[in-house]
Order: structure tokens, then sequence, then C-alpha cells
């Protein structure tokens, strides 16, 4: 375990941050997959309250924003410190983008559930979660500083990346022989979308946590191996 | 456990009652010697007073009481004075500044530094002797102003070295770094620093080191000054070129002391009063000069706060 | 490396030992000093950054018992400043150094900022009184005391005396200027210029700077090393010492975990 600092609140400040992100994450993995729940049960109500509870997380990100905001003016943190303080402020904006893509998805599954299925939901489901586990992985890893885990995200992404392209490639070819599914293939088709972002998103704070704790930038590189980080 | 307010100012009473009672010894004690020397002042005063006439600064000793003056007396004095500060000045101060600035501090130069120290407290008389040998025989300045001059120098010379050094070791450190860190040497680090900034201490030493002298009796007495002396030495200033000479410095001379103690050895009643009011001008020349000391120390440390 | 670290070496320590009598202060210290570039000396109490700092101007050959070993090279001439060859008086005249505390001379302003000049047989009153002005305004001071050059040094204010300071150690045109700490006895708006004044004074002059303060060395060096009980634990870009060192012991000191 890590050093304390000299001066012992700036430690529960720290922690008080890293806390409320752990909260953020469990409700974004909740909304996940209250979002597939709807989408898959047909439960437009679900999805409802999911759409309305998108506020409780844009307080959370503003509550996360303000302590951070709090901490560097007053604490002017330092090295590993001021990477967690750089990260927690990016990671929050990720997860309340991941927020945002659950509502999308609650919103085309509202509009799905007025009209008859295409066909049975697998892929998605799928796909959802998969994002939903890398989301859990990447703010694990953050919470740990465990560079490995962080890696295996990066490593996910390729996978529900080629996930989306499957879907896509299939609702396309629903599309071809029906057009009268054009409208809910093209829902279908941004849904897909919206769990590949997601995936990102996740990505992305699994490549800061990279960074946190190697203190090595690997965003916009190729894909990291365990071998160049060790 | 907290102690209750009344307990607090109990103990506080208690602790202020020494305060007060220290204050009150105090003052009574200061009062003693005060008053003390006042009033032995002011008896003095009394007593000289119907001689302290413009005349009794402008005559010669006489065998008449009323008739009798300090001339040759206060002449003396501040002749021997000038060669005191001559003699005392530049020895004390360059030894000092040799001791504090550049003697390397091993055991010889400790040594040297204590017995400094002593030798302020070696009685007058032994020095009288020491001149009486090395300057009045030896040298054969005889029985001068000049041995005489040098005899109190000798005597004040310690009270210069420690006063000039105490001074000097005012001077905050971080100024001589200053004034290395410009590539100074240490000569100019003490000639363009430190000795200037101490020359209120140092002139004030100098003073109080005067003011000693000029009280000195046993000295000049064991080198033989004359008591009674009816002529003025010969006058530093010439009217021809070069306007000095140093005729003077060979000439047989008394003192206001000496002066003082000759009058009081003797029988009549008359010349009681003369050493009385003799000795109110002492005194005051000594007050004078400590005056100034204490006006010089306080205008120089106006400019220099460290 | 950055690529600024390319810059030319103005002065390089190669492992230099010093003991004050037999107490080892500094041990084996090989750091480059780059050319009008800023470089931090940071580290906690003890560490041995001030007395690493007072070799380059040899200010320890004032007190007796103090020995050095190794060398510091100064260029362009390559010469060891310790070698008990180089007399440290020359040493003095071309790396000066601002103090701790403000110790301006208990003389007018003027007087101060020329006394570096006099030392260097400077008398003339028209070139000292160019001089000075230009020393002066380098050190930012020039428009708050034009008006009262025969004014006592001490009548300053804390910055205003430390600048008066700076003014005095830039006067001689030094080649590497020598900070210890030079704003710990001032206020935030004081530090603040005169970290502003060292910021412009790089373009010049190289700059070697003890601090206390952390956040100082972070605004103002171009590179830092930390130190540790008498040992550069690390030595890199400021940018990378303060975002990111390499050493575990330097991160614990910056982010106030031990020190």
């Amino acid at each position: 375990m890590e050093r304390e600092h000299t001066f012992k609140q700036y430690d529960a400040e720290l922690n008080e941050i890293r806390g409320l992100l752990l909260e953020m994450g469990g409700k974004v993995e909740q909304m996940i997959a209250n979002a597939m729940k709807a989408l898959v049960d047909r439960d437009s109500d679900l999805a409802r309250r999911l759409i309305a509870s998108d506020h409780e997380i844009n307080h959370l990100e503003m509550a996360i924003d303000e302590k951070c905001l709090q901490v560097l003016a007053r604490r002017q943190p330092a090295a590993r410190d001021l990477r967690f303080m750089t990260l927690a402020l990016k990671i929050v904006t990720d997860l309340e983008r991941i927020g945002d893509q659950c509502t999308s998805v609650a919103k085309r599954a509202v509009e799905l559930n007025q009209e008859p299925p295409l066909k049975p939901y697998i892929d998605l489901p799928r796909m959802a979660n998969w994002a939903s586990v890398m989301v859990k992985e990447a703010l694990d890893a953050f919470v740990r500083g465990d560079s490995e885990l962080a890696i295996k995200v990066c490593r996910d992404d390729q996978f529900v990346d080629g996930l989306n392209d499957q879907i896509q490639r299939e609702l396309l070819t629903f599309m071809m022989e029906d057009p009268s599914t054009i409208s809910r293939a093209l829902k279908l088709n941004y849904i897909s979308k919206y769990l590949e972002r997601i995936a990102d998103h996740a990505t992305n704070v699994a490549e800061m946590v990279i960074f946190m704790v190697k203190g090595k930038d690997i965003r916009h590189t190729a894909p990291p191996s365990g071998d160049e980080l060790a | 456990m907290q102690q209750s307010v009344a307990e607090i100012r109990r103990l506080i009473a208690r602790h202020k009652f020494w305060d007060y009672a220290f204050a009150i010894v105090g003052m009574i004690c200061l009062m003693v010697g005060i008053l003390v020397l006042l009033s032995l002042f002011a008896d003095l005063a009394r007593t000289g007073a119907p001689r302290l006439t413009p005349a009794f600064f402008t005559s010669f000793p006489s065998r008449m009481a009323e008739e009798a003056g300090i001339l040759s007396a206060w002449v003396g004095s501040v002749l021997v004075m000038v060669v005191t500060a001559c003699a005392a000045v530049p020895l004390g101060v360059a030894a000092a500044i040799y001791l504090e600035e550049y003697a390397p501090k091993n055991w010889m130069t400790a040594i040297i530094e204590i017995n400094v120290t002593n030798l302020a407290g070696v009685p007058s008389i032994v020095y009288g002797l020491l001149a009486l040998g090395l300057f009045v025989y030896i040298l054969g300045f005889g029985q001068s102003i000049l041995s005489a001059g040098l005899t109190l120098a000798l005597l004040i010379l310690p009270v210069v070295i420690v006063a000039t050094r105490e001074s000097l070791r005012a001077v905050p450190g971080s100024i001589r770094e200053a004034a290395y860190a410009l590539g100074a040497t240490r000569w100019q680090m003490v000639s363009d620093h430190v000795l200037p900034y101490s020359s209120a201490g140092i002139m004030t030493g100098i003073i109080m080191g005067l003011s000693r002298a000029i009280g000195e009796t046993a000295p000049i007495i064991t080198i033989g000054a004359l008591t009674f002396i009816a002529f003025l030495p010969n006058s530093p200033i010439s009217p021809e070129f070069p306007f000095v000479n140093a005729k003077w410095l060979m000439d047989p001379f008394t003192v206001m002391p000496i002066q003082m103690f000759n009058w009081t050895s003797r029988p009549e009643e008359e010349f009681q009063l003369n050493a009385a009011a003799a000795g109110v001008v002492l005194l005051a020349m000594t007050l004078a000069m400590n005056a100034v000391a204490i006006y010089l120390r306080y205008r120089i440390r106006k400019k220099i706060k460290w | 490396m950055s690529a600024s670290v390319q810059a030319t070496l103005k002065a390089e320590a190669k492992d230099l030992n010093f003991y004050y009598g037999d107490f080892k202060a500094l041990k084996g210290i090989s750091i480059p000093v780059h050319d009008k570039k800023i470089t931090a000396l940071i580290g906690p109490s003890g560490c041995g950054k001030s007395t690493f700092l007072r070799c380059f101007n040899r200010m320890h050959d004032l007190y007796p018992g103090n020995r050095y070993e190794g060398e510091i090279t100064l260029n362009p001439d390559n010469v060891n400043i310790l070698s008990p060859k180089v007399d440290p008086i020359e040493v003095r005249m071309r790396i000066s150094m601002v103090f701790q505390k403000p110790n301006p001379f208990p003389k007018s302003i003027f007087e101060n900022v020329a006394y570096g000049l006099r030392v260097r047989g400077i008398n003339k009153r028209s070139v000292l009184e160019e001089k000075v002005e230009v020393a002066l305004q380098n050190a930012a001071l020039w428009n708050e005391v034009k008006d009262r050059l025969h004014d006592l040094a001490f009548n300053l204010s804390g910055g205003q005396q430390q600048r008066l300071c700076i003014a005095r150690a830039l006067a001689i045109d030094p080649e590497i200027m020598l900070f210890d700490e030079p704003t710990s006895a001032l206020d935030p708006i004081a530090t603040a210029s005169i970290e502003e004044l060292m910021d412009e004074l790089k373009d010049r002059f190289t700059i070697l700077i003890v601090t206390h303060n952390m956040q100082q060395a972070a605004r103002v060096s171009d590179f830092t090393a930390f130190m540790y009980l008498g040992e550069v634990v690390e030595y890199n870009d400021t940018k990378k010492i303060f975002t990111n060192p390499d050493k575990q012991q330097t991160e614990d000191y910056i982010t106030g975990r031990f020190g």
C-alpha cells in the first residue's frame, strides 16, 4: 500500500473522490443493465424511469468536479496525486457520457417497443454485457491501480468492436431483404453503436489508468502489449 | 482537567505578587546607589562652588588657595589624552580586527584572547611601574607627557580591544558573506563594511576607555608627574611652518587627578575647596565624554538595524 | 530526455563530495547545469542542497575544516572551480549569489549595487551610474527607487531589499547566479515578483536556485534535482519531476508523503 500523506486530511479528500467515482460507476453499470432489460423485456416503463434517473449521474458528475477543483486549489497535488486528479476529472466525463448513451438506448427501446419485435436479441445483450464488464473492470483497475486489468479492458474493446461490425452486417441483410424493417433495424443499429461507444469510454478510462500507474501515455498509439508496459 | 477561571485568577495573582515584590526591591537597590552618588556629587558641588570661577580655569596653582587654579592641570590632562588616544586607538583597533577577522582559531589565539581580557583587570599601579621602567628609563622619555600618554594607552588598550571586538562581532555574518560573495578580499570586507558599520561601538569603547584614563592617578604618580607646575607645556601649534611641533611631548606636566591629590593632602582648609572644585570639573569632563559616547551610539544605531 | 536537454552546459558537478570536518555532507553529486536555464535544488531540510549551492562560489572556504573532493567544472574555459589552484575570489567574481534573507549593506541603494563594481576596480562615477541603473532595471526595481538612490537601503521593504540584492548580484554580469531560498523571508506577492524576475533573468543568466517551496521549483525552473541525505536522488526535467518522477522517493517527497 502506498504511504500516507503527512497531512492526513489530504488522503481523506482523495479517498472521497475515489468513493464518489465508484458510486457513479456502480450507477452507470446498473443503467447499462436496465437499458438492456428494457429493450429485451420490452419494458417501456423501466426505460422511462431510466431516462429520468440520468440526472442523478449528472449530479454526481458535478459533485466530483467540485471536489476535484477544491483539492486542486487547496493542495496543489503533484506527480501521482496530480495524475490521479486529472484522471478523476476525465473519468467523470466518460462516466457521464456512458450514462447519456444508456438513456439513448432507453429512448430507442421505448420507440422499438411501440412496434413488433424485429428478431430475438442475442448479440446486443452479449455486447451490453461485455461493455458493462469493461466499465466495471476499468473502474476496478482505477481503484486498485491495476495496470494489468486496464490492459485487458483495452484488449476487450477490440472484441466489442467486432460484435458491433457483426450486428451491423446482420441488420444490413434485414434491411435489404425487407425495406419495411429499415426503421427498426436503424434503431437497433444505433443501439449497437451506443454500446460500442460505451465500450470506447471504458477503454478511455483504462488507458488513463495505465497512464496514472505507469506514467506512460498510451493513448493514440497501437493497442498495448503486456511486455511494452512491464 | 481544566482549571476554573477563579482558580486561574488566584494563580495569576500569586505569581504577580513576586512580580511586584521584585519591582519594589529592585527600585530600592537602584535608589541606594543613585542617591549615594548624587548626594556625594551635590556635596562636592556645594563645597567647590565658591571656587568655580573663570579665573579658576585660567590660573596656575599657587601657594594662596584663593588664587590657585587648574590651568596647567586641565591642559595637561587634555594633552595626555591626545597622546593616549593616538596610541591606544590604532593599536587597539588593529589588534582587535586581527584577532576577530584574521587570526586562525586555535589554542594560541585562544590564550591571547583570554589574556587580553585579563589585562583589563590588572591594577593600574602595575602599569605605572611597567611604564616607569620602560618609557621613563629604558626609552628615555623621562617624566613627560609622552610617557604618561603611553602609560595610559597601555592601561586602556584591553578595554579598546574588547570593545572593538564586541562591535565587530555585532556585524552579522550575512553582511560578511554578502561582501565576500561579490568578490571582496578579507581586507576589502573589513575596511568597506565591517569597520564602518561597527564604528559606533568602537567609538563608544574608545571614549569609555579614555574617560577611565582621564581619572587615573596611580600610574601617573608612579612615573613621577609633578604636582606643582606653574607653566604650560610648549604649544603643539606654532605660528611658523610647519605649524605643529612635538616639543610638548617631552615637557613635564600635571593632570587633574594629581592636582586634586596635591590639594587634598594640604593641611590648609581652603585647599580642600579647590580640590572639591577640581573634582566637579573632572566629573563633568568624564560625564561629558560618556554623553558623547551615548550620543554617537544612538545616532549610528538609528541608521543601522540588523 | 527531451530536446531542451541538448542545450549547452554552463557547469557540471562531477562526483562531488563535501566534508564539514569529518561529516560527509555531500556524497558523489553529479549533475549538469544548463546554460541560460534555471536549475532548482529541492529536498527536505538538511539534505545538503544549500551546502551544494555554496560550493559553486566557494563560500565554504570562509570557514575552517571544510573540504571538497571531486569537481565542478565551469565552461567555457572548462576550469575546475573547486581546485585549490583556483582563487575563490576569482570564482566569486564569476558566480554571484543571492541569500536567504535580504542582506543589503547599511549603505545607500546606489552604493549597494555599485559595490560589486567597485570591487572590480570600476570607480568612475559615470560608468557606475550607468551600470547601477541597468542593474536596477534588470532587477525591476528602478522605477521604485530612481528618485531615492541615495536613501538607505534599509528603508526599502523586504521584497524590495531582496530585489536590491539581486540587482547587486547581477550588476557584475555574473556567469551563474546562485539563489539560496531567495523568497523564504518574503510574503506571497513579493515572492511572485521575485519569481517573475527570475523568469526574465534566465534569458541572460544561468540560474541555480535552492528552494524549500516545491511549487516554486515547479513554477520557475527548467530542471530539478531532488536531494536527500547528501545525495541527488533524481535529476530530471522539471516537468517530468512534477508529473511523473522516475524514483519512488522523489514521488513521495513532492506529493507530500515524507520530508
